[in-house]
């Protein structure tokens, strides 16, 4: 009745098996050569759309990392994730402004951030001032300890009991929802901004127009990924991390101290994942929802990069970011005929599905991503 | 002096018993093999003293100090070294990195150290920032060897280092443990190849069904009809 | 441990004492806290029908399906567009709308429940195709993958139901979905009948299930969820009998869906969110015990109870004068909901999930994701972490 499983991760498996060296390498070149491709020509046809994409896609390669550090060390998807970046937002927010709003509340704590002389000026064309700046400090801060914190409260004892998958994922998706409630509680479903208005855009040569608050975004970004480089290549920490994440066993029989490398992976994540919830509601808005809708893409970099590769993340995020961006504006017309006028350009709301599809084709095609290991 | 001692051990995996009182000794300076039949044990008891495996029964001691059940990080600390099977490098990491995280205990400047002991692997120093992952197998289990010396150990732990090697890679490792034992580390390694490993060997040990068969030096165990029949076949 | 066989009774009877004194104690309107306690014995049915669809991909082969909404919806949008009549302005854009076609059978009033039974059909079909496309690509990943997939179709799944104009009338929903037999009685008394409905279908699907599982079928499923490696040793096609799975389970969960659109007369996709239609439907399952039935049935009672009361809390907290938690009632639910799930699992010890998934004693599954650090001082422990570190290829396994 139910009928031979046949399809394409079928053949390819099959065409694997049998010809595993030539096929296997030829399907990692025209993967590298057709990402490739594809980059440069959206590069050269999308200028603007492309750009735009690589600020987002360094929004996301900041989370990603994160989430590929704890996934490749811990062996655990992180579900609480995106609603971490957003819950860190909001505490910066808090920190900046002092307010908790919501329905008939408009609570102001007296003092905050933003009432240091110039806080809120912004620097340079920047929409911000140091306010900001220093709320990120805080928001950062905050977030560190509570990562530290959750893992020594609930998530080092599901360690301990070797836990399953489900109740891992169970808990991070119920410390997901206990975020996003505490977001909605103390500031309510709307959308908010560190900074009303509307700030313009600066034109640049081939194209280009970016606001000054999306090129200080990806500074930041490159910013922390050099300090992420230096601290899992030249550190011996970070080495212990890179270590541990490759193989959990051998670290432990080399005498690693696995609590200690667990202890920097959350630190760092937090760090990661507070500066990339600040950029991001810089970038889009403070918005609860926000934190779920992101989860994809993250997962989608970190996979695509290869779990357990910051590299792999960082290049996987841009690729997701550029897709996603680009696929709003694409049009593919052959001779003058529009080809698939009813996907593309893609309509505005399938935005982060497109995420969603390249997780499915790598996982479909190559499960350990670009930079990963074959199992 | 007896570095190393394992008196009575009852082990296994879970619910499953493995060894049921099984005892062995290394005195300081020799190099002991442990042979026997497919799921005699051998890995298992090596497990148990280093700590990976809960000792159900029975006690390990090194040095005289009795440290049944502690962690492998507590094992290294006091001077134990253990070798994997498999899986026994860091693939994404350098040879280079590899060997610094053999060191991660030491407080101390290690460099001299690497240095030293990559002067014994003079195959693997060449590619010393080659990715492990891309070394051949031999050169993979020399590096384990190199990684697992990196903290002057007082003992180390092989389980079976000659695995899936090459007949000619087969010898040059156990040539060059006994460059390591003769530079001051006792070994205990457990091993299928019994022939080539007994010939180095001070003393060895026969385990069967989890339990002790036989004991003896090296020679002996060479010599030995009941040994040779059943166990050196191969 | 102990405690543990007494957490479940002792929820089950807070939530019962609760769930009838709350109502109660506020309103002297008998009828009323009927009719309130009917309408959550209700949503308890249909949240049960998913969960026992869950528990079959779940609790019977193992499959980590995170996008239990996405056959909900799926189910709910199909029955709902089978049932109503077609669009009554041009404001109101969708598939279907084949109710006023559906009562041809001339006498037994079929109008109140024929189209109702195609429509429900029509739901599990539906339901049931989207697993077996969503098969393919999905049931071979590793457990994780999966669980991180089966979000993305929901989501993707949801994002087409609010931009295809025309197919289910995007972001406004449908409204004005009629219910089965509703003109037998007056509308204050209707819920009391589709209550004896849905009671029924659970019925239904609980005898087909239970006689499912009793068969050689089940028996090869339940050999499947316990032990991967050893089943396909035994020559049985792994993947063939979780496709099955996921389709059964896919098409019950359509069925819920389709008791939802009824019971509720309107759907959109709002409604059909991560939170409500998956972790509840998980929390349930892993509050009443996976791989049990019943235990799905009690777990959907717990926790909709739990939810229930937290929200009759409101008028209590506008009486204590508490308004910023009376108007933040919503997303403090969510929060206790959340919040308790968590407590749930770490208090309750490993043997938490029963039936839970074990690797074979010697051989870890290639594709298994290996132990993670930081285990306990003297060595692993628990019956995930049983498999020893080496990975020996070879069957059977031996510990040399």
């Amino acid at each position: 009745m139910v009928p031979e499983s046949t399809g394409f991760a079928e053949l390819l498996n099959k065409a694997r098996e049998r010809y595993p060296a030539v096929f296997d390498n030829l399907g990692t070149a025209a993967l590298w050569v057709l990402f490739a491709g594809l980059l440069i020509a959206a590069l050269i046809l999308y200028t603007n759309l492309f750009v735009v994409g690589v600020i987002f896609g360094s929004i996301i390669a900041l989370g990603a990392i994160g989430l590929t550090l704890i996934y490749g060390i811990m062996k655990f998807a992180h579900f609480a994730h995106g609603d971490m970046m957003m819950l860190a937002a909001y505490l910066a927010f808090f920190a900046l402004t002092g307010r908790i709003v919501g329905e008939k509340t408009e609570v102001d704590l007296g003092w905050s951030l933003d009432r240091l002389p110039g806080a809120t000026t912004g620097l340079g064309p920047l929409s911000f001032g140091y306010g900001l700046l220093l709320a990120m400090l805080v928001a950062l801060i905050a977030t560190v300890a509570l990562f530290v914190a959750l893992d020594n409260l609930i998530y080092r004892r599901l360690r301990q009991r070797g836990s399953g998958i489900v109740i891992f994922a169970m808990v991070s998706l119920g410390i997901a929802i206990v975020a996003r409630s505490v977001i909605l509680i103390l500031w309510g479903p709307e959308p908010r901004f560190y900074v009303p208005g509307i700030f313009p855009a600066h034109e640049f040569p081939f194209g280009i127009k970016l606001k000054a608050d999306q090129i200080f975004i990806f500074a930041t970004v490159a910013i922390a990924a050099i300090l992420v480089y230096f601290l899992l290549f030249r550190t011996r920490i970070g080495k212990a991390m890179r270590a541990t994440s490759d193989n959990p066993e051998l670290a432990r029989v080399s005498g690693i101290d696995t609590d200690q490398v667990i202890r920097w992976t959350w630190a760092i994540g937090g760090a990661l994942v507070a500066v990339a919830g600040v950029l991001l509601a810089i970038q889009a808005q403070l918005k609860p929802e926000l934190g779920f809708t992101i989860l994809l893409p993250l997962f989608a970099a970190a996979i695509l990069g290869g779990i357990g590769s910051p590299q792999g993340a960082l290049i996987g995020a841009m690729i997701v970011g550029i897709t996603q961006e680009v696929s709003l504006g694409v049009e593919i017309s052959i001779a003058g005929r529009d080809i698939l006028p009813q996907i593309l350009p893609l309509a505005p709301g399938y935005k982060f599905a497109v995420a969603f599809v390249i997780l499915i084709l790598i996982l479909l095609v190559r499960p350990q991503g670009l930079f990963g290991a074959k199992a | 002096m007896t570095v190393l001692e394992a008196r009575e051990v009852v082990s296994g995996y879970g619910e499953v018993e493995i060894l049921h009182g099984v005892s062995i000794r290394v005195e300081e300076g020799e190099v002991v093999t442990i042979i026997g039949p497919n799921g005699a044990g051998k890995s298992t008891l090596l497990k148990t003293v280093f700590g990976l495996l809960p000792c159900k029964h029975g006690a390990v001691l090194f040095d005289g100090e009795d440290v049944t059940g502690q962690s492998p990080q507590a094992m290294v600390r006091k001077g134990m070294s253990y070798v994997p099977q498999s899986d026994n490098v860091f693939p994404l990491l350098t040879v280079q990195e590899n060997l610094e995280m053999g060191a991660f205990i030491r407080r101390d400047d290690y460099h001299s150290k690497t240095e030293e002991v990559l002067a014994l692997f003079p195959d693997v120093m060449e590619r010393r920032h080659t990715r492990a992952g891309k070394l051949s197998g031999g050169q993979r289990q020399m590096l384990a060897l190199a990684r697992a010396l990196m903290l002057d150990p007082r003992i180390l732990l092989l389980d079976e280092p000659s695995a899936s090697l090459a007949p000619n890679m087969v010898e040059l490792v156990f040539t060059k443990i006994l460059d390591i034992n003769r530079s001051g580390v006792s070994i205990i390694m457990v091993e299928q190849n019994a022939r080539e490993s007994l010939k180095l060997s001070h003393r060895g040990y026969v385990l069967a069904m989890g339990q002790n068969r036989l004991e003896g030096s090296g020679e002996n165990l060479l010599e030995s009809e009941e040994v040779g029949k059943t166990y050196l076949g191969g | 441990m102990k405690a543990d066989r007494f957490i479940t009774p002792a929820a089950w009877a807070l939530v019962t004492v609760a769930i009838v004194t709350l109502p109660a104690s506020r309103s002297q309107d008998l009828g009323g806290v009927i009719s309130f306690l009917t309408g959550f014995a209700i949503l308890v049915a249909i949240f049960a029908i998913l969960a026992l669809g869950l528990n079959v991909q779940w609790g019977y082969t193992g499959i980590f399906n995170f996008g239990v909404v996405a056959f909900f919806m799926v189910g709910a949008y199909t029955a709902a567009i089978i049932t109503k009549g077609p669009a009554t302005t041009e404001y109101v854009r969708y598939v279907g709308g084949f109710g006023d076609k559906l009562d041809f059978i001339p006498f037994l009033d079929s109008e109140q429940w024929l189209p109702f039974l195609f429509g429900t059909a029509g739901a599990a079909i539906v339901a049931g195709a989207l697993a077996f496309v969503l098969s393919i690509p999905t049931l071979r990943l590793r457990e994780d993958y999966l669980a991180i997939a089966t979000i993305g179709i929901a989501e993707l799944l949801r994002r087409i139901a609010i931009e295809e104009k025309g197919l289910v009338n995007s972001d406004r929903g449908l409204i004005g979905i009629p219910s089965p037999l509703e003109d037998l009685v007056n509308p204050p008394e209707y819920k009391f009948i589709f209550f004896g409905v849905v009671v029924g279908l659970v019925i239904l699907i609980l005898i087909a299930l239970e006689a499912g599982s009793r068969s050689p079928w089940g028996r090869v499923l339940k050999a499947i969820r316990e032990d991967e490696t050893t089943a396909a040793a035994a020559g049985k096609d792994i993947f063939n009998f979780k496709m099955q799975s996921f389709v059964v389970g896919a098409m019950i969960m359509g069925v819920g869906g389709a008791a939802y659109a009824y019971y509720s007369r309107s759907v959109s996709p709002d409604a059909f969110t991560h939170f409500f239609g998956t972790f509840l439907i998980w929390a349930m399952l892993i509050v009443g015990g996976s791989g049990n039935n019943k235990g799905a049935i009690l777990g959907a009672y717990i926790v909709w109870g739990f939810y229930s009361i937290t929200g009759l809390m409101r008028a209590y907290f506008a009486d204590w004068g508490l308004e910023f938690l009376e108007l933040r009632m919503s997303f403090l639910r969510d929060f206790v909901v959340g919040a308790l799930i968590v407590i749930v699992l770490l208090l309750r010890p490993a043997g938490l999930l029963p039936e839970e998934r074990r690797v074979s004693l010697f051989m870890q599954r290639e594709d298994k994701q290996p132990t993670p650090p930081g285990e306990p001082e003297s060595g692993p422990t628990g019956s995930r972490a049983d498999a020893p570190p080496d990975r020996e290829k070879g069957s059977g396994g031996q510990a040399s």
